[in-house]
């Protein structure tokens, strides 16, 4: 099905090493405009410490804007990670193996944004919410109420973030010692001891292996909890009517789905233009994940279109005030449409086009697209979800966002990109064990006038 | 606690609301700013929809003219039995108390505003900016109340610092408390004109409000409705309906 081209690993380990060992030139500028968005935000973070809640869109009755929006929203491209490392993992899809580390480290540090744009920010008095997000006082007998999905919600984000912390820990361990091996100096005494002592006896690679599948079987249930948890911070609630849903936690999981698996492809198109690794990640690759893709939109969109039933079917006041707002009310109509198209109907009949699969710009596009649908997505679910336009004509309210609240969620989305760009500075983005391993698999030798695999699968 | 007298029940507060006799004059949105320290809402925190009324007067228009008519209905925290903001709140900032008060601990809440998002009613403010107050104000704050900083919620008390108090000077007078005491009702309820608020303790069968939710929340006579009912927040605030004589009389009702 794929075409090969052969590689020794002598030129696996020079192209692969390439970010780490040399420094590309736009690898310091594009940092540093990282750097500037981030601090940008953090200033913006600061005026908001300083003054006052206040200084953002909220209001009453909508007390939740673009922080919980860009939460669901990070969590739900972290979904990536777990779906194409521990998943494709465990079905042995040959293809995850170039994509599995980006994916990992795309999933750490949009859980660190996600963990910034909600409880950090999100908070009235953020110094606080330390006793909330990390185990309680218990000297003093202060319990936390785990009743909230609040507290369902960061134990189930650190969860995952210390899984896929480890996860790519481990996967780590062998490239390391790759690096450790090519480098001098003290450079050489930091990977060394990040290493472990690799040094790759059958025994060391046995652990690390069997390190790897355990940890990938461990993290499955995360891979259910994480949105669905979120999902409940909406679903739970009876204020909201329209949230009350028990369709909530899947339809959030296959969103999450929907867009982490898209946010990989971007990722690819992108290592594929700046790293010129088309050796590693082909148009082969790219084609397996947009056949993911339509089959995840797919499943997404019946869940989308099952949500809307359920709403319909009751014909409950506060159900079609909201639906009435997403649908005919403008600026929600308009994003609403721009929603469908971009999260479905745009990508989705492109994909089926082996030509738009295999084309790097078609795929960015596309793949772009459809985190913009679904990020409108949770925008519309939460911002006229909280505008409640049912009982009380007297409190009705909109929402936009200030330009305090676009600056912090802008400083998200760049130490996601920060967080990218520092880590294929220190470590390699493609994990050179496991395409090595990779091509093992695919040697063959002929016995007799019998061709078949050299080695055996784990 | 200085109380020396043995109680037999605890208390349950509750009020009874007749929307008939509301003639929406707000005395009672400004007897409750001044008592528990609210800010003076400005123009400039209405049109940030941001202002914080522990009780307002809503005011509905009904008909097209000449034929108007205002309909008034004050709304506070229902200090529902089965409040939805409670559960929600991760740091137990807000809770039910022995006596069937919804509660809010402003020391604990960490401003998270899941309860404000939960709660039906609408009744539940954020502390958007830093309170403030004008020079001339400054002397009218109430020393019995906190004065909340920004960050936080807060929400009707049902007056709490004026149960407190009156049940600490009978506990030490050796008095009970009275039904309708003027130093025990809350705020609002002493503002009010027309007599449409009326607050007492639900577990004395004797009391005002245990009488008229007796009388009122009978299925057939009664004008007694608890808001939004059909939540199943239960609360502790009975409202009497308008006596609409235009209506068409129902044989049930």
């Amino acid at each position: 099905m794929q075409e090969h081209t052969q590689l020794t690993q002598r030129q696996i380990n020079e192209d692969l090493l390439d970010t780490v060992l040399s420094t590309p030139r736009w690898w310091l500028p594009a940092t540093l405009v990282a750097i500037l968005v981030f601090l940008i935000g953090a200033s913006a973070f600061g005026y908001m410490l300083n003054k006052g809640v206040g200084v953002t869109g909220l209001n009453r009755p909508v007390f939740w804007g673009f922080f919980m929006v860009n939460f669901v929203f990070w969590i739900g491209i972290s979904h990536a990670g777990i779906m194409i490392s521990a998943i494709l993992r465990l079905t042995q899809a040959e293809w995850r193996r170039p994509v599995t580390r980006a994916a990992e480290v795309m999933t750490v540090f949009s859980l660190m944004s996600a963990l910034m744009a909600a409880p950090l920010v999100h908070v009235g008095r953020p110094w606080r919410a330390d006793l909330w997000v990390f185990p309680y006082d218990f000297a003093r007998g202060i319990w936390v109420n785990i009743r909230s999905p609040f507290i369902w919600d960061p134990s189930a984000v650190m969860t995952y973030l210390t899984a896929s912390t480890l996860f790519v820990l481990v996967c780590l361990i062998p490239d390391l010692a790759v690096i450790r091996d090519r480098t001098k100096g003290w450079v050489r005494a930091i990977y060394s001891i990040l290493s472990l002592g690799f040094r790759g006896t059958p025994r060391q690679w046995k652990l690390q292996t069997v390190a790897g599948i355990l940890l990938s079987a461990l993290v499955l249930p995360v891979f259910v909890s994480v949105h669905s948890i979120v999902s409940w911070d909406f679903a739970a609630q009876i204020g909201p009517e329209a949230w009350h849903s028990t369709i909530f936690a899947p339809y959030f999981i296959i969103g999450a789905i929907h867009s982490g698996v898209s946010a990989v492809a971007t990722l690819m198109v992108i290592m594929m233009w700046v790293f010129k690794w088309d050796k590693y990640i082909t148009r082969d690759h790219l084609d397996s994940i947009a056949r993911l893709l339509i089959i995840v939109a797919t499943t997404w969109f019946f869940f989308f279109f099952l949500e809307w039933v359920f709403a319909l079917y009751t014909l409950e006041d506060p159900e079609i005030a909201m639906r009435d707002l997403q649908v005919f009310q403008w600026p929600w109509s308009g994003m609403f449409i721009v929603f469908l198209i971009t999260a479905y109907f745009f990508p989705v009949p492109m994909w089926l086009f082996k030509k738009v699969r295999r084309s790097l710009f078609w795929m960015f596009v596309t793949t772009i697209a459809v985190n913009i649908g679904m990020w409108l997505e949770r925008f519309l679910i939460i911002v006229p979800g909280l505008m409640r336009r049912g009982h009380f004509i007297f409190d009705w309210g909109s929402y936009h966002p200030s330009i305090i609240e676009i600056l912090m969620v802008a400083a998200t989305f760049a130490w996601v990109i920060l967080g990218m760009l520092l880590f294929t500075k220190v470590f390699p983005l493609i994990p050179l064990f496991d395409v090595k391993e990779g091509m093992v698999f695919r040697d063959e030798i002929k016995i007799g006038r019998r061709t078949i695999p050299a080695s055996i699968r784990e | 606690m200085v109380t020396t007298q043995e109680k037999k029940t605890e208390e349950k507060w509750g009020m009874v609301i007749d929307v008939d006799k509301c003639i929406g004059c707000q005395a009672c949105v400004v007897a409750c700013q001044s008592e528990n320290n609210i800010p003076v809402n400005e123009e400039e925190h209405f049109n940030q929809r941001r202002p914080i009324q522990w009780i307002r007067v809503e005011r509905y228009w009904e008909g097209e003219f000449p034929d108007v008519k205002a309909r008034f209905i004050p709304i506070m925290c229902q200090h529902c039995d089965n409040a939805p903001c409670e559960p929600v709140c991760p740091v137990f900032a807000t809770y039910h108390n022995s006596q069937g008060l919804n509660v809010q601990v402003y020391n604990r809440c960490i401003g998270t505003r899941f309860c404000a998002n939960n709660c039906p009613y609408h009744v539940r403010f954020f502390n958007f900016w830093e309170p403030s107050w004008p020079e001339s104000l400054k002397n009218q704050l109430n020393p019995d109340v906190t004065v909340r900083s920004r960050g936080i919620m807060e929400k009707c008390t049902f007056c709490i610092q004026r149960i407190r108090r009156t049940e600490r000077e009978s506990g030490r007078d050796g008095n009970e408390l009275k039904d309708g005491d003027r130093a025990l009702n809350t705020a609002c309820v002493n503002a009010c004109p027309t007599d449409t608020l009326v607050f007492g303790d639900f577990n004395n069968p004797e009391s005002r409000v245990s009488k008229l939710r007796k009388k009122e929340m009978d299925d057939h006579h009664g004008r007694g409705y608890k808001m939004l009912d059909e939540l199943g927040t239960s609360p502790n605030v009975i409202y009497l309906k308008k006596v609409d004589k235009e209506a068409k009389e129902s044989s049930t009702h």
